[in-house]
């Protein structure tokens, strides 16, 4: 009995600590944020310390936050949208006909280096003057949302019992009817997991963005970055950048925890 | 019996068609785009015409000091990384694996390092490592040892972003593992059980065994992204200090949007290609082999 509580006791001061060490970044760079320069440069580090609000300020007053952080949601949201409009049928086709070469195929957009297409679409971007526009940013994090939607996806579809459109045929209606009126209005917890996903992966996105997107386009890992480079000691301010950006990520991530989870195994696990 | 229409009939090409055509056009049609770039003396800013040089670009690349270190450092960089998230994400995978208070709220922590942009999370750790103002110092010399210089010195660089890589990355593993565990069966444990083997025993010859497939698939997707790391290192480092962590993938992006050289740049691209095709590979062979 006394070995099981001792036991005890170390579990949880186990999870303890491990729970400590995944939160400890993101503490400090919050509690960093609410630190004066001089409280930040401080040695020993200060743990206390009287909280300002003088790095937000400066984040979101001086530097043109709100615009990039516009740009970023358009951005997302355009790509995972359009990905939709092209996963979602593909999904159900690799479901339904099992086209698991297709399937492969997609996968590749997820696997391949995203560097090895970037540098031709710069080249062909260029050309067509369509650097530092929305059309280059969409269509190249679209190829981050689509293999993510079609993945999610086409695995969902396979958990929905295909007697559910075949009686709707028999009735007379056509596959594409079936799929449009009775699968998809059905898809609604795969749908939010694909979506939450590929928008967090297209929202973190840096590599695309800094080389395609230039002022009028900039999304917010480049305004973060860039802020580091043109204002490298002031910690405080970069801080509170660090918080902006994550902060929609994260909330997404509690809100939708058992579909993100889902989403990030069942690759792995499962597929 | 209704006649199938046209577009019933062919609905297993229409509806992938949009899909099949858009990953043709921004991935499949930039993929040979870089190869045949390879071929060529193209560079951007000399605004010389493009001539084609045959192998001359993989001779000079593959001759160059400076690819064979990235080579190795990507190498390097990609196996220690996802080592000790292999091993740390299973054993905590497995520590986790049991009903207890706060359960739910330990797996949504886990969570967000996985959602936090990496960009962001590089500047966070900047910050710890910075030689005069840094938590690691102070909690280096708190403990009486010396101080380090970290990001900044050509030696330390590689394991600093290392440690980056496996705090963010540590739990894909660790949610992968514990998901596979929850998957399965209970017979072989209580036959093992009812045999009298140890918790240990249990633990080595049938809990570990069983979800070997699992781990390993979740190693490989990791070992193709960390291959690709990218984000951290630039942010973190640019590469440096000197060339001290560029890994192809930092060189292949300075090639092409810092020297324009696009000729070069394209190898570079192809042999990171190439490292990331082997790992694909290996898990299309996994996942074919654990479907039969």
């Amino acid at each position: 009995m006394k070995k099981n509580v001792v036991h005890e006791i170390l579990f949880y001061l186990v999870v303890i600590f491990i729970s400590l060490m995944v939160l400890f970044p993101f503490l400090w760079m919050l509690s960093s944020s609410f630190k004066t320069q001089t409280d930040i440069i401080a040695w020993p580090p200060k743990l206390l310390f009287t909280p300002t609000l003088q790095n937000y300020e400066k984040v979101f007053g001086e530097q043109d936050f709100l615009k990039y952080f516009i740009n970023s949601t358009v951005v997302g949201g355009l790509a995972v949208g359009l990905s939709l409009v092209l996963g979602l049928p593909a999904a159900y086709s690799i479901s339904r006909f099992t086209q698991r070469r297709l399937a492969l195929f997609i996968l590749l957009a997820r696997l391949m280096p995203g560097i090895s297409f970037l540098m031709p679409w710069y080249i062909i971007f260029s050309r067509l003057d369509l650097m530092d526009t929305y059309v280059a940013l969409v269509l190249s994090h679209m190829l981050i949302a689509l293999p993510i939607v079609v993945w999610i996806m086409s695995a969902y579809f396979n958990s929905i019992p295909v007697e559910l459109e075949e009686s709707a045929m028999v009735d007379g209606a056509t596959r594409q009817y079936a799929f449009w009126a009775i699968i998809l209005p059905m898809s609604g917890p795969g749908i939010i997991t694909s979506v939450t996903l590929s928008f967090i992966f297209s929202w973190n996105n840096f590599m695309f963005s800094q080389v395609l997107s230039m002022e009028k386009t900039k999304t917010l890992p480049i305004a973060v970055y860039n802020f580091v480079s043109y204002a490298e000691v002031d910690w405080g301010g970069v801080m509170a950048a660090a918080v902006a950006i994550m902060a929609p990520a994260i909330v997404l991530t509690m809100i939708f925890q058992k579909f993100v989870v889902k989403g990030l195994t069942m690759g792995a696990v499962k597929g | 019996m209704r006649q199938p229409s046209f577009v019933e009939r062919h609905l297993r090409v229409i509806f992938p068609l949009p899909a099949i055509l858009f990953i043709a056009l921004l991935m499949i049609f930039p993929i040979f785009y870089t190869l045949a770039l390879s071929f060529t003396n193209w560079n951007l800013t000399s605004g010389m015409p493009m001539s084609f040089v045959g192998l001359r670009n993989f001779f000079r690349v593959f001759a160059e000091p400076r690819f064979h270190d990235a080579v190795w450092r990507t190498l390097s960089f990609t196996f220690l990384a996802v080592f000790f998230e292999a091993v740390l994400g299973t054993a905590i995978a497995l520590i986790l694996n049991r009903a207890f208070i706060g359960k739910g709220l330990a797996k949504l922590l886990l969570l967000l390092p996985l959602v936090a942009t990496p960009v962001a999370v590089g500047i966070v750790f900047n910050l710890f490592y910075d030689p005069t103002i840094g938590l690691a110092n102070w909690a280096l010399s708190s403990l009486g040892l010396p101080q380090g210089l970290w990001v900044s010195d050509a030696t330390s660089v590689l394991p600093s972003l290392v440690i980056v890589d496996v705090w963010q990355w540590t739990p894909m593993i660790t949610l992968i593992v514990l998901a596979g565990l929850a998957g399965l069966s209970e017979e072989p444990f209580e036959a093992a059980r009812v045999d009298g083997a140890t918790p240990w025993q249990v633990l080595r010859h049938v809990t570990i065994p069983m979800v070997m497939p699992v781990i390993l698939t979740a190693v490989i997707l990791r070992l193709i992204d960390a291959l690709k790391t990218f984000d951290i290192i630039f942010a973190m480092t640019g590469g440096g200090p000197g060339y001290a962590s560029e890994t192809l993938n930092i060189m292949g992006f300075k090639y092409s949007f810092e020297y324009f050289r696009m000729g070069q740049a394209s190898v570079i691209l192809i042999a990171l290609f190439f490292f990331v095709l082997l790992c694909s590979l290996g898990i299309m062979k996994l996942r074919s082999s654990s479907e039969n």
